[in-house]
């Protein structure tokens, strides 16, 4: 019997069409951003609502993602930026692959700030680099504190988690500090914001941070450029 | 359910390999998942008997490594995570860095290589 060392990665393919992918935002200056969370956690909102407060002169993207309907996209749009949905047909999670398809025949250098928002499921989308900048994962206050305990390898990816639908927590048995917590014992470095689409509260931190990260990206590519 | 996905990149990889044995037959295939790469085994191996079921790899046997989260600490020792205390255990700093624990990868592959048929010359 011969036995052949593989030593690589199983995703190698889709691995190398997310570094070019990459290497092309990095070269655009488009920081891309990767949502993800459970089903109904509140990615759409929290785009709609993030949308509606941006200028239509800032040069935002939206591709997102389902496994039927364009619905999503439809919410989107009114808002007068450029979306695409991508309707994966009964796949539970983006690839590169249909990034790269969709964004095909949109000029990278417009699009200063590209929001992908992920099929809703915290656990397959994981797996899968689609060249982001960072992943982002949510968790709404109607969800269990324990959820990093038990779907840890999202919380462990992500440079942020955003606690969503704040404004429900005087009404469910939620424990934000326990659900921080235990976001933090996966993952020691993540950031935390808290945020309620319905009342705006802690909307300005979520801008913030977009800002902020706007911001280490132009410089890290910055850096990359000398 | 993106388990069979992650089969079918295996598979893909094997036939890549084979193709370089000509005549060889695959007997074993092994992957390395780490405890944070969101993948499990028992659906991986669902996924990939259904796959090679009726194929030309019905006889391909997958072996799965599952690899624990592993972390460094300043004071020079690596361990494994358990329950996930990041803590070190030998000096009791707090902040451990991450060194593997999220990996998905192949790692060998067991070929049975064809042996030439050997015709004595007939003396007869």
């Amino acid at each position: 019997m011969n036995r052949v060392p593989l030593e690589k990665k199983i995703l190698s393919d889709n691995d190398r069409v997310a570094a070019e992918l990459r290497e092309r935002f990095s070269e655009c200056g488009t920081l891309c951003l990767n949502l993800i969370s459970a089903p109904g956690s509140g990615k759409t909102l929290l785009l709609e609502t993030t949308l509606a407060s941006l200028p239509c002169t800032d040069r935002v993207a939206v591709l997102t993602g389902d496994i039927q309907t364009d619905n999503d996209a439809a919410r989107l749009r009114r808002f007068g930026f450029p979306v695409k949905q991508i309707t994966t047909g009964g796949t539970c999670h983006l690839d590169a692959r249909m990034i790269e398809r969709h964004l095909a025949d949109w000029r990278l250098q417009d699009i200063g700030l590209l929001f992908i928002e992920n099929v809703g499921n915290l656990v397959c989308p994981s797996s899968y680099d689609l060249g982001e900048a960072a992943k982002i994962v949510l968790l709404s206050v109607t969800e269990g504190e324990d959820k990093p305990l038990k779907y840890p390898s999202i919380f462990f990816k992500s440079e942020l988690l955003v606690i969503t639908k704040c404004d429900l927590l005087p009404y469910v048995p939620f424990d934000i500090a326990a659900a921080e917590e235990n976001a933090r014992r996966v993952h020691p470095e993540i950031e935390i914001v808290r945020v309620s689409c319905t009342s705006g509260g802690g909307f300005q931190e979520w801008l913030a941070w977009l800002e902020q990260r706007k911001r280490t990206h132009l410089a890290t590519r910055a850096g990359e450029l000398v | 359910m993106h388990e069979i996905g992650i089969a079918n990149s295996i598979l893909d990889a094997v036939r890549t390999e084979v193709a370089r044995h000509p005549g060889g037959k695959p007997r074993k295939v092994a992957v390395r998942i780490g405890e944070l790469a969101a993948v499990n085994g028992d659906a991986l191996r669902f996924a990939f008997e259904i796959l090679t079921g009726d194929t030309d790899l019905d006889c391909l046997e997958l072996e799965i490594e599952i690899c624990p989260r592993r972390q460094r600490c300043t004071c020079g020792i690596e361990f494994n995570v358990i329950a996930y205390e990041l803590q070190c255990p030998q000096c009791g700093e707090q902040r451990t860095q991450c060194i593997s624990g999220d990996q998905l990868e192949l790692a060998y592959l067991e070929i049975e290589e064809h042996e030439m048929e050997e015709h004595e010359p007939s003396t007869a």
